[in-house]
């Protein structure tokens, strides 16, 4: 006789459920004791795959790897007390970057809760500032709810990560499922459609435009790769030049002749000058990051803006606009060209003309400019490893992820993104040991594609236990290291701004890098001087298994131009290649970062 | 026509209407202190049957692109269900209550009496050498009746921080 019963599905059990009710297909984590009970329900099923990483900092980093380069949202699972504390970092650079994370962490049982007990932290009191928005789930009614409405908050609205805290308890107990709710939040809306107002205003505005730019950012990105389509159509009817933040790189095609490159603390001389001499700023997605605005008062000064955010928060809090529109920048960007059409009113051609001319006399500026010797024997410079990569890869799918430092300015300078979410930084925060960690989630979302991380020699450090997630996993990520034994942007700041007081930047006691990649089951290469560049790109690129290339660099190369904390957009100091032009740091420059 | 950073000052009362749920309030707080913005007063209390929602009032002071950002911020808060400035949006209503203890003796204790009577505090509760005075206004009111009990023998304050509510038939 059988006798069957139904058995409630405990907690960790609802929880998976609700997981695949939304889409999830791949979790970053990492076990421990608060959440046995989570991966004792992960083994008995085969629709969601775990990675496990070597550290809950990676496993966030993966999981932003994973949604930028998706569109998708990112699924982290790490334990109570030091797996949610070590995840801490992550969830801010998810918050800055607004990226969406799902981070479910173990937490003890609901009745040890304020006890002091073994491995517990207060995970939502800690990462309350270091997330879109968190949740304790107490009752086990409520899970299948909280999760559901986790992924709607990390997704809309403008992305960010949620943490789900976890007690054992309920993770073991019967949990009763529900499906997601249909129709509003009870008091999360967030705005997604312009107003139709504001959409008229900025046409009428970008009509009667003699000087415009496009200052686009992540929230092109955010939107989505129609956003992107759109964007290229707008800027074409437009007929204004373009420019984008690090996190917007990849939104408009770089050898498209409207782009003039990044703008910025580390962005061209056409995209800042023709930023400081506009009449009508378009930021589409962007939000006046003090890196981009430089000094506030002189920013732009003879300009009208507009400014597309999701975020009713980001609009006039650096810089007063005359046109906020709050929307996604793809709806945005869909009525600004629908009512563009429509609109008669025709456009100053001339003077459009004549604002090319002086934007053409400073793209001749060349200010990336630099000088190769290939001379044999002679040392690599960092501006062209970053060209010969770009020039050996472009011709793929390329993802390239960054950690943070020179090096990350020098890709964004020089290697050229041609589409969205191809391109993965820490721009926000700034997280050192960012790229790897990125790189393999961005790996596992494109297990065919070719996966870059360009790092420096001390960002690599900070996250190198990840070769062991990269070998277990067989992902074949490149490691391109520009090494010049310094954490080269610090080294570059002393050298400019605290009179040459090389203070701890040195990269002392490095391992050999090759042989770290051996002992992780991966291959090493080294390019010591110019005749091994090439080679060592091209064997990189051939080999079908995780590589670190450690690409020796001139350790005294700065990155150009450079706007100094706290100087205008037309302040900017420019390379040895253009001796002739000088700029001052002032005091209340050096008290910025 | 640039960022005109506006340094005139303003005091804002500001409504914040919420979901009862732990942790709302460390929230509003974290904002606060997070971004360094100055508060004069918070109250918070459940405003409806179940005690699913409450009110949040919240006096504070900045520049108006401060102000803006204050009320930006907290709308974007998941369990918010709206912000009202109400020092913009319309006349309001503005009451906070206090209870003053006075020791003293003598002329001193009489005085004290006398003008507690004048700006109507009620006495809750006396002994022979002190008084314990409960007073209901606005906050000027509030801060006039403190300075002239304070050469009067004025020891402890407690002050709730202000309630407030639009005039009329507006509500938020």
């Amino acid at each position: 006789m059988n006798i069957v019963t139904q058995q409630a599905a405990s907690g960790a059990e609802t929880l998976l459920r609700a997981l695949k009710e939304q889409g999830v297909e791949v979790i970053f984590g990492y076990p421990g004791g608060a959440v046995l009970p989570i991966y004792d329900a992960l083994f008995q099923q085969n629709a969601i795959r775990h990675i496990l990483v070597r550290h809950e900092q990676a496993a966030v980093h993966a999981a932003e790897g994973y949604a930028r380069s998706t569109g998708k949202t990112g699924v982290v699972l790490v334990t109570s007390g030091p797996g949610a504390t070590n995840a801490v970092t992550g969830l801010v650079d998810a918050l800055m970057d607004s990226i969406p994370i799902v981070c479910l962490t173990g937490q003890v049982p609901t009745h040890l809760i304020g006890n002091d007990a073994f491995q517990e932290a207060d995970t939502t009191g800690i990462t309350r500032q270091a997330t879109k928005h968190n949740y304790l789930v107490k009752r086990a009614e409520d899970l299948a709810r909280v999760v559901h409405e986790a992924f709607h908050v990390a997704r809309t609205g403008r992305p960010g990560p949620v943490l789900v805290d976890l007690p054992k308890d309920i993770l073991i107990n019967p949990a009763p499922y529900t499906e997601a709710a249909e129709g509003p939040h009870r008091s999360y809306r967030p705005r997604t459609e312009p107003d139709p107002e504001r959409i008229a205003e900025a046409v009428a505005l970008i009509k009667s435009a003699r000087r415009p730019i496009f200052y686009t950012g992540g929230g092109i990105i955010n939107a989505g790769p129609e956003a992107a389509t759109l964007l290229i159509e707008f800027a074409t009817m437009v007929g204004a030049p373009v420019t984008s933040t690090l996190m917007g790189l990849g939104a408009f095609p770089a050898a498209n002749p409207q782009f003039l490159g990044m703008l910025g603390m580390h962005g061209t001389y056409e995209a800042n000058l023709t930023m400081h001499g506009c009449d009508v700023m378009i930021n589409l997605g962007a939000r006046f990051d003090d890196r981009v605005t430089g000094r506030l008062d002189a920013f732009a000064p003879a300009s009208k803006k507009i400014h597309v955010d999701i975020d009713p928060s980001n609009i006039n809090k650096n810089i007063i606009v005359d046109v906020p529109i709050v929307a996604d920048a793809g709806s945005a960007l869909r009525a600004l060209i629908d009512v563009w059409k429509s609109d008669s009113t025709r456009q100053d051609r001339a003077a459009l003309a004549d604002w090319w001319q002086r934007i053409e006399t400073w793209r001749r500026k060349d200010s990336l400019k630099f000088t190769q010797s290939m001379l044999p024997g002679a040392t690599i410079k960092p501006q062209h490893a970053i060209k010969r990569l770009w020039e050996m890869t472009h011709g793929r799918d390329t993802f390239i992820t960054t950690e943070v430092g020179q090096h990350q300015m020098w890709a964004a300078q020089h290697y050229r993104f041609e589409k969205p979410n191809r391109w993965m930084t820490s721009g926000g925060l700034g997280t050192m040991g960012y790229g790897l960690p990125a790189a393999m989630g961005v790996q596992i979302a494109h297990p065919d594609a070719l996966v870059i991380d360009i790092a420096g020699e001390a960002s690599i450090l900070m996250n190198i236990q990840e070769m062991g997630t990269l070998a277990q996993y067989r992902l074949p990520v490149k490691i391109f290291i520009l090494n010049n034994e310094y954490m080269g942007m610090v080294r570059q700041w002393q050298e400019l701004l605290h009179g040459g007081r090389y203070s701890e930047s040195y990269s002392a006691a490095l391992p050999d890098f090759v042989k770290l990649a051996e002992s992780f089951h991966a291959t090493g290469l080294r390019a010591k001087t110019i005749d091994d560049l090439d080679g060592v790109i091209a064997e990189m690129i051939a080999t079908d298994r995780a590589v670190i290339a450690d690409i020796c660099v001139d350790p005294r190369e700065n990155c150009f131009p450079m706007i100094p904390s706290g100087a205008a957009h037309n302040e900017m100091i420019l390379g040895p290649e253009h001796e002739d032009e000088a700029a001052g740091i002032t005091d209340e420059g050096l008290v910025l970062v | 026509m640039n960022a005109i950073v506006q340094q005139t000052l303003r005091s804002a009362t500001i409504s914040v209407l919420v979901e009862n749920e732990s942790g709302v309030l460390a929230r509003v707080i974290g904002l606060f202190s997070g971004r360094g913005y100055n508060i004069d007063s918070l109250t918070v209390a459940p405003v409806d049957d179940g005690r699913r929602r409450s009110r949040i009032t919240i006096v504070a002071t900045g520049t108006e692109m401060v102000i803006e950002q204050i009320k930006a911020q907290l709308d974007r808060l998941v369990p918010v269900y709206r912000v009202a400035d109400l020092t913009r949006e319309g006349p309001h209503l503005a009451r906070e209550l206090a209870l003053i203890k006075v020791v003293g003796a003598g002329d001193k204790r009489a005085e004290a009496l006398r003008l507690a009577d004048a700006f109507r505090a009620r006495v809750i509760d006396a002994t022979t050498d002190s008084f314990v005075f409960e007073l209901t206004g606005a906050t000027d009111k509030l801060d006039a009746f403190l300075d002239v009990m304070r050469p009067l023998g004025l020891v402890e304050i407690s002050r709730t921080g202000v309630a407030a509510i639009a005039r009329g038939t507006r509500t938020i």
